[in-house]
């Protein structure tokens, strides 16, 4: 065993110490969700629940309907999930595989609008989809996360990568197109359309401003929507809204913690633009 | 005369682009155009019910926003959060990154797991968890300052404070993607170059200075412009935490654009809101882009 210098033991030290910054908001969480009405605010605070309870978690489900939040949001981000995958993997296996004239320039002006902030159109799309009678509905707030220039990016430099010579062995068969792309090009991208999945299913769980203006109905809130009105009338109830943030992060934790080297992948992907 | 397999697959090219180019054609750039032209208009509450109410009204939105003290309050709330939350986090990015990546460090997944988690947090549940973190009497983070004699601080109730606890709430929220980012970069980073440098007797110091910062020059650019774009666009924060107060403090552009156009329904200035930060972030971009061109 090599011996630890003095150098080793200061990395670590820091190593350890912005672990702890990194941990502690999140620890404290956990802890007051499960602590007595009032305890979260005792002096000198309580770093563990001293007599834990369920009821904070009881109340969400039973008093404030977040049984309702928690399933709103559980079935807008499968569906955003699933639906975004096949239509980016789709569009994104077409600008890497299937010439037609102009594609190439098609592709970078579509990358280009990377940059406009969703924001932007943010108000109009809320005024089309009032039009339409999609606020307040799953389908009204799902359908701007459906197509996503990022995810068709993410899928397209993977595919590039796919050998022609597979494809057009296919073709050569008398495989059609779609049959191709099921069979063939599919299972080869698996590792990327991963990826995608994850990374979908983060910001749709997590996303705030967008169903905050177009599920104005209490009904079809989703978590963090439900939570951030929830803290209007019980801020000075610590633990319930601790327990209210728990249920609302934990899935996306989880998530992250299984399919953890899908993000690193996406993200150093994300950063060398080709 | 193309072959029939080109044709073939250009035919397929088009219903394999169909839904993804339809849907962001119908909800992302028909609204972005929208917009641009809602900003010209005075559609208010009135226009919703019926839009042959609203007028064309040239630029009079945006010299309104040029006359209103919120707006430009606002903007300045947001151009303080980037500047100081932006170079903020890219080095607290770049530190954990040197940490992670060292050669003497062990348990490296665990470390790189710890520091990315709260990436993956709910923004409004971490913003509610800091909310109590931050209060003056109960909060954890006052009790630990005053054990080494600090404080107490209001962090959320004094104007002076409000925005620099967001920041530090963006900060310790984000530092760990950029971290990835930047580990990707220093792993790219010729490992003779230190090899050689610690032959001629350079120090750690030095090393960082000469070999370290110049390698990781075009992540620096990458990191730092996408990170002040994300930065412009800070809302959830103040929503939640301070609903833009103590008196105005952190009311950033975004929320301010919110409010005009789903509190007050004043979809003209709203859009017009919409525009100006669609105009800071293409400089942003822009300015990358120069630079980018300047290093090759």
């Amino acid at each position: 065993m090599r011996r630890r210098g003095p150098q080793s033991l200061l990395l670590h030290a820091a190593l350890v110490t912005t672990s702890l910054v990194s941990l502690t908001p999140l620890g404290w969480m956990a802890a007051a969700a499960f602590m007595q009405p009032g305890e979260a605010n005792a002096l000198p605070p309580h770093l563990l629940p001293h007599d834990p309870t369920l009821q904070n978690f009881v109340a969400l489900f039973t008093r404030l309907d977040m049984a309702r939040a928690f399933l709103n949001s559980a079935v807008i981000t499968v569906l955003a999930t699933v639906l975004s995958v096949f239509v980016n993997a789709m569009a994104g296996y077409a600008f890497a595989k299937l010439p037609f004239p102009g594609r190439d320039r098609l592709f970078k002006r579509l990358a280009s609008a990377l940059v406009v902030p969703a924001q932007v159109g943010m108000l109009p799309l809320f005024l089309l989809l009032r039009e339409l009678g999609l606020v307040n509905t799953y389908a009204g707030v799902l359908v701007p996360y459906l197509a996503s220039i990022f995810g068709i990016f993410l899928v397209r430099q993977y595919a590039l990568g796919v050998s022609d010579d597979l494809l057009d062995a296919a073709r050569v068969d008398g495989a059609g197109e779609l049959r191709i792309f099921a069979v063939i090009v599919l299972p080869v991208i698996r590792p990327i359309l991963a990826t995608l999945a994850a990374f979908t299913f983060l910001s749709a769980w997590n996303d705030f401003m967008w169903p905050l203006i177009v599920l104005s109905d209490g009904h079809m809130a989703t978590l963090p929507v439900a939570l951030a009105s929830l803290v209007g009338e019980h801020v000075q109830d610590t633990e319930l809204m601790m327990a209210g943030s728990m249920l609302t992060i934990l899935p996306a934790l989880v998530v992250f913690l299984v399919f953890q080297r899908f993000f690193v992948r996406g993200i150093t992907a994300g950063s060398v633009k080709g | 005369m193309r072959s029939s397999l080109e044709k073939r697959q250009m035919r397929a090219a088009l219903w394999f682009l169909a839904p993804a180019l339809l849907l962001l054609l119908v909800f992302f750039f028909l609204p972005v155009v929208a917009g641009l032209l809602l900003g010209l208009t005075d559609f208010d509450i009135y226009a919703i019910g019926s839009p042959g109410n609203a007028r064309f009204v040239g630029l009079e939105n945006y010299a309104r926003l040029l006359t209103n003290d919120v707006f430009w309050r606002s903007l300045g709330n947001t151009l303080f959060f980037v500047a100081l939350g932006g170079p903020l986090s890219v080095a607290v990015s770049l530190g954990a990154a040197m940490l992670v990546d060292a050669k003497l460090t062990r348990l490296r997944p665990l470390f790189r797991t710890i520091y990315f988690a709260p990436v993956v947090t709910t923004l409004v549940s971490v913003a509610i968890i800091w909310r109590y973190l931050y209060h003056p009497r109960y909060g954890l983070l006052n009790h630990v300052l005053g054990l080494v004699g600090v404080g107490p601080i209001d962090w959320l109730g004094d104007p002076h404070w409000a925005m620099p606890a967001i920041v530090l709430l963006a900060v310790w929220k984000n530092f760990g993607y950029n971290m990835l980012i930047f580990v990707a970069g220093l792993q790219a980073v010729p490992a003779e170059l230190y090899e050689a440098a610690a032959i001629d007797g350079a120090g750690g110091w030095q090393r960082f200075r000469h070999i370290t910062l110049p390698g990781l020059a075009p992540t620096f650019l990458f990191v730092g412009v996408t990170t002040m774009i994300g930065y412009f666009q800070v809302f959830a924060e103040p929503y939640v935490m301070t609903q833009g107060g103590p008196l105005g403090s952190t009311r950033s552009v975004v929320l301010f654009m919110y409010e005009e156009g789903f509190r007050w329904w004043r979809i003209g200035t709203a859009s017009a809101t919409a525009v100006v930060l669609l105009l800071i972030t293409l400089a942003g971009a822009l300015l990358q882009f120069r630079l980018q061109k300047e290093r090759t």
